[in-house]
């Protein structure tokens, strides 16, 4: 009986532990902080979630198909400072400015894959050396130096561009339903979430995705072309990085290095966190969304309560283990006890 | 647990060969190893009944049986990989407990299994893995004298009169030499009852004679020898008694001497009834699959035969002869050395399964829950797994209540009990587990079906239900590939039989020409003229 109360309560936290947890932290902040329930606090929460959430949404992919990517952060900086360079170096049409980031996303993508599936690299191990080959690539790129409009060069000489205004607009803009503004990549991140919810539940590349992840052995003697789809998943991640990056840049308004660096631990924390919301047990978009809810209310809340920024690793590192406790503890208990 | 140490410490490192005496003389002082009574089950099914089974120093004594008979659950609980539920297990007169491996190698039982690999540490020296157990003891000395050991792994081969490379790794030796390193480290622990599994399977001609060599030479010198084998000529060639088991039951001990290959078979299969299947005749067309002369490592080679539409090709054969194999060859898991397969008469390669799949190969695996299905999604994702580019639109889109409609009708159709389609089939008995895995192939459209072992693990009432289901599927004009190691099911259902041994396919029957013996004497490697 005892034990039965028990098993219950462990899968009620699993289903539900998530969201209460974002309302729990929702509703402290706002009862201890003036500002955190305005209008405007919660629009920046959303934007400011919105490049996490791109992130994550490639691990997202990444982790459905059995894989993992840890080189997602170094390809946000990388791409950071690319978009930046391509307007304030080489003074370059908004489409050169997109597009390259997006396709340095997908080369990314293919170079994990490319390890992982041909030579058969164990993932975290591939995406590890690939993630210090990136951030190794993009400092290197930049000389070490962060991108600003007319950037002075070491030689003496005067970056030709700026970040333009138009580009800032995808970061920075806000559109208005009534008299409630959305930040435009809010938009940009309901949109995605939608789009990649829809293909992975509704579609047949979705569900090829899930099963290979499930059981690769059966899924490629059903005739699943599993390295494609591991492939393919490779080749989102690095694009979905990529946006992150490119909002990035938007949003700051400068190419910063080593942008980001911190994005990794926080997009990883959002997809184990989303990973049992509503008992799914696996990765999913919409608990993706909630884990990175979580960890941009976190920090938002932390900064205004003036932590410093480097006290948020070890709370960011907490809800990531607590998460990832949470996930194996119950997934390894059902595994056993079904076998 | 303290007899057994205490017994360790006093028992002497030699073992004396006593001298030839009578026959009855000779059960009381040389029996060696006794088991009594020996039972045990694996979830409520006993697959040892009250086993008793005796071995004398200074033999080589054959354990015999069919699949599932028993002998190596037996020499597990010997060896210490299970622990039995009844019964009692002597060595020279003294009870010993054994619950463990650790357990065994300390009284001197020691087991070479076919998976030498699993034994073996393959970044350590030859000398490292002959002493290996000695290393893992925890009296063993803090330092380790590389020469010291190397003295004492030479000592070990020259007792078994083969010669290691002592310093190489054991990732350069080839399988033959890994099993002598394994046999010298049995030496090195002082064994006084080795079992060999199937140590023959994957061996040539001239290393099989080898190990047959070095076990004279244990025997010789005392030892247990137990050897485990499906090649009945082997043993008859160099054992000394054979004990056969059928259905967890010790059915017949005797000299090698007063048994006949056929009587070993006979009593392997005992009075057993034919499988009862309602064959319907149909027509056979033509040639659908022609597989040639198929090579792939040491468990296919050389390959030939060929199924008609409308036919049910059964291939027979023990574990390990390498059916398994064949079946991924010929769907695409694998790719063959060489061979050809061909479909219609055109040659086809199959790079990956997605390949075989649209040329109309199917392959309904044996590991069902590992490769068949994915056992924590529902009945209905996993019906549908290969019919999703007939399911959705061009856009990917999948039509959800068609999907429904499909998984809906093929759970009617194959009887198959789930509380509904959304059910995880990780709740489903092994019987309905095995239909679905059948029936997500019912709707493609493919030509051959390949089945390994499609009723293991599978209820009698089930059983009956998939060879209904495979039936009416040659009576559609489908080819039917059927490999599986029950004969009597063969015989029942297949419009001809292959029996396949060592890789090969070695005789072919037509439909009721065949008997279980026959069958069970070819796939022992038995020679035409010798029945």
């Amino acid at each position: 009986m005892e034990v039965g109360i028990k098993h219950k309560l462990l899968h009620f936290l699993f289903r539900y532990g998530a969201i209460f947890v974002v309302i729990g932290v929702f509703v402290y902040f706002s009862l201890r902080l003036e500002h955190f329930l305005t209008a405007s606090n919660i629009g920046d929460i959303m934007a400011s979630i919105s490049i996490v959430t791109f992130v994550a949404l490639g691990v997202t992919f990444s982790l459905i198909v059995d894989g993992f990517d840890l080189s997602v952060g170094s390809t946000v900086s990388l791409t950071t400072v690319v978009t930046a360079s391509m307007m304030v170096w080489y003074e370059m049409p908004m489409i050169v400015v997109i597009g390259v980031p997006l396709l340095i996303g997908a080369l990314v993508g293919l170079l994990n894959a490319l390890f992982i599936i041909k030579f058969r690299v164990p993932d975290l191990l591939a995406t590890l050396a690939v993630m210090y080959i990136i951030a190794g690539i993009h400092k290197t790129y930049t000389k070490g130096y962060s991108i600003n409009d007319h950037m002075l060069f070491p030689d003496g000489t005067k970056a030709p561009g700026v970040i333009t205004t138009s580009f800032q607009t995808i970061g920075q803009g806000e559109f208005y339903i009534g008299s409630l503004s959305v930040p435009i990549p809010v938009l940009f991140m309901v949109l995605a979430i939608v789009a990649a919810h829809l293909l992975l539940r509704y579609t047949r590349f979705g569900r090829q995705m899930y099963m290979t992840g499930g059981n690769r052995e059966a899924a490629r003697l059903s005739g699943i072309r599993v390295n494609r789809i591991r492939t393919l998943a490779y080749v989102i991640s690095g694009i979905c990085a990529a946006i992150g990056g490119i909002l990035f840049t938007s949003r700051v308004g400068t190419g910063e290095i080593d942008a980001g660096a911190p994005l990794l631990m926080e997009a990883v924390a959002a997809v184990f966190v989303g990973f049992s919301v509503f008992g799914a047990g696996k990765p999913n978009v919409f608990g993706t969304f909630i884990g990175a809810l979580l960890i941009g209310v976190l920090v938002n809340g932390l900064t205004m309560m003036n932590l410093q920024y480097y006290t948020h690793d070890i709370i960011k590192g907490t809800v990531l283990v607590l998460a990832l406790s949470i996930t194996f503890y119950v997934v390894n208990r059902g595994r056993s006890s079904s076998s | 647990m303290t007899l057994t140490t205490r017994y360790a410490a006093e028992s002497s490192p030699t073992i004396v060969n006593k001298e030839q005496g009578s026959e009855s003389d000779m059960a009381l002082s040389r029996s060696l190893l006794r088991m009594v009574g020996i039972e045990k089950s694996f979830n409520g099914v006993p697959t040892l009944k009250a086993v008793d089974f005796e071995a004398y120093s200074g033999e080589i004594h054959a354990l015999l049986g069919a699949n599932g008979a028993g002998k190596s659950t037996l020499m597990k609980v010997l060896s210490g990989a299970y622990s039995s539920d009844a019964g009692q297990i002597e060595l020279h007169g003294m009870e010993l407990q054994i619950e463990q491996p650790k357990d065994a190698r300390s009284v001197g039982i020691y087991c070479v299994y076919q998976e030498v690999d699993t034994a073996l540490v393959s970044q350590l020296t030859v000398a490292e893995n002959i002493m290996l157990d000695q290393m893992a003891q925890d009296t063993a000395s803090w330092w380790v004298s590389p020469a010291q050991q190397q003295r004492q792994a030479a000592d070990a081969c020259a007792k078994l009169g083969v010669e290691l490379p002592l310093t190489k790794f054991v990732s350069e030796l080839s399988l033959a030499e890994k099993q002598m390193v394994l046999i010298a480290r049995t030496l090195i622990g002082q064994a006084k009852v080795v079992i060999f599994d199937e140590p023959t399977a994957p061996l040539s001609q001239e290393e099989a004679a080898r190990l047959f060599a070095v076990m004279q030479l244990m025997k010789e010198q005392g030892l247990v020898v137990i050897f485990i084998s499906h090649r009945l000529p082997e043993v008859f060639a160099i054992c000394d008694r054979i004990t056969i088991m059928r259905d967890g039951v010790r059915v017949h001990t005797d000299h090698v001497s007063k048994l006949s290959i056929q009587d070993v078979v006979s009593h392997m299969l005992g009075r057993t009834l034919e499988e009862r299947v309602q064959k319907e005749v149909v027509p056979i067309g033509e040639v659908v699959l022609e597989a040639k002369n198929l090579i792939s490592g040491h468990r296919v080679r050389g390959v030939d035969f060929s199924v008609h539409s409308g036919e049910i090709v059964a291939v027979v054969g023990i574990v390990g002869a390498g059916k398994t194999e064949t079946t991924r060859l010929l769907t695409g898991v694998e790719q063959p050395e060489a061979g050809s397969i061909y479909i219609r008469g055109q040659s086809v390669r199959f790079k990956e399964p997605a390949d075989a799949i649209a040329k109309g190969v199917v392959l309904v695996p044996e590991e069902r829950r590992k490769q068949g299905l994915i056992v924590h999604e529902s009945v209905e994702t996993n019906v549908s797994l290969p019919l999703l580019n007939q399911l959705s639109s061009w856009s990917g889109w999948i039509n959800a209540k068609k999907e429904r409609q499909l998984a809906a009708e093929i759970v009617e159709k194959l009887r198959i009990k789930t509380a509904s389609i959304q059910t995880l089939v990780q709740y489903l008995s092994g019987g309905n587990q095995q239909k679905i895995a059948i029936g997500k192939w019912l709707e493609s459209d493919a030509d051959v079906y390949v089945f390994d072992e499609p009723t293991k693990g599978v209820d009698v009432g089930a059983k009956e239900d998939i060879f209904q289901i495979i039936g009416d599927l040659a009576k559609q004009g489908h080819a039917i590939l059927y490999f599986t190691c029950e004969f009597a099911e063969a015989i029942g259902i297949a419009d001809r039989i292959l029996v396949m041994c060592d890789g090969k396919i070695v005789q072919e029957f037509d439909r009721h020409a065949a008997t279980q013996e026959q069958l069970l004497f070819y796939a022992s490697a038995g020679k035409e003229g010798e029945l």
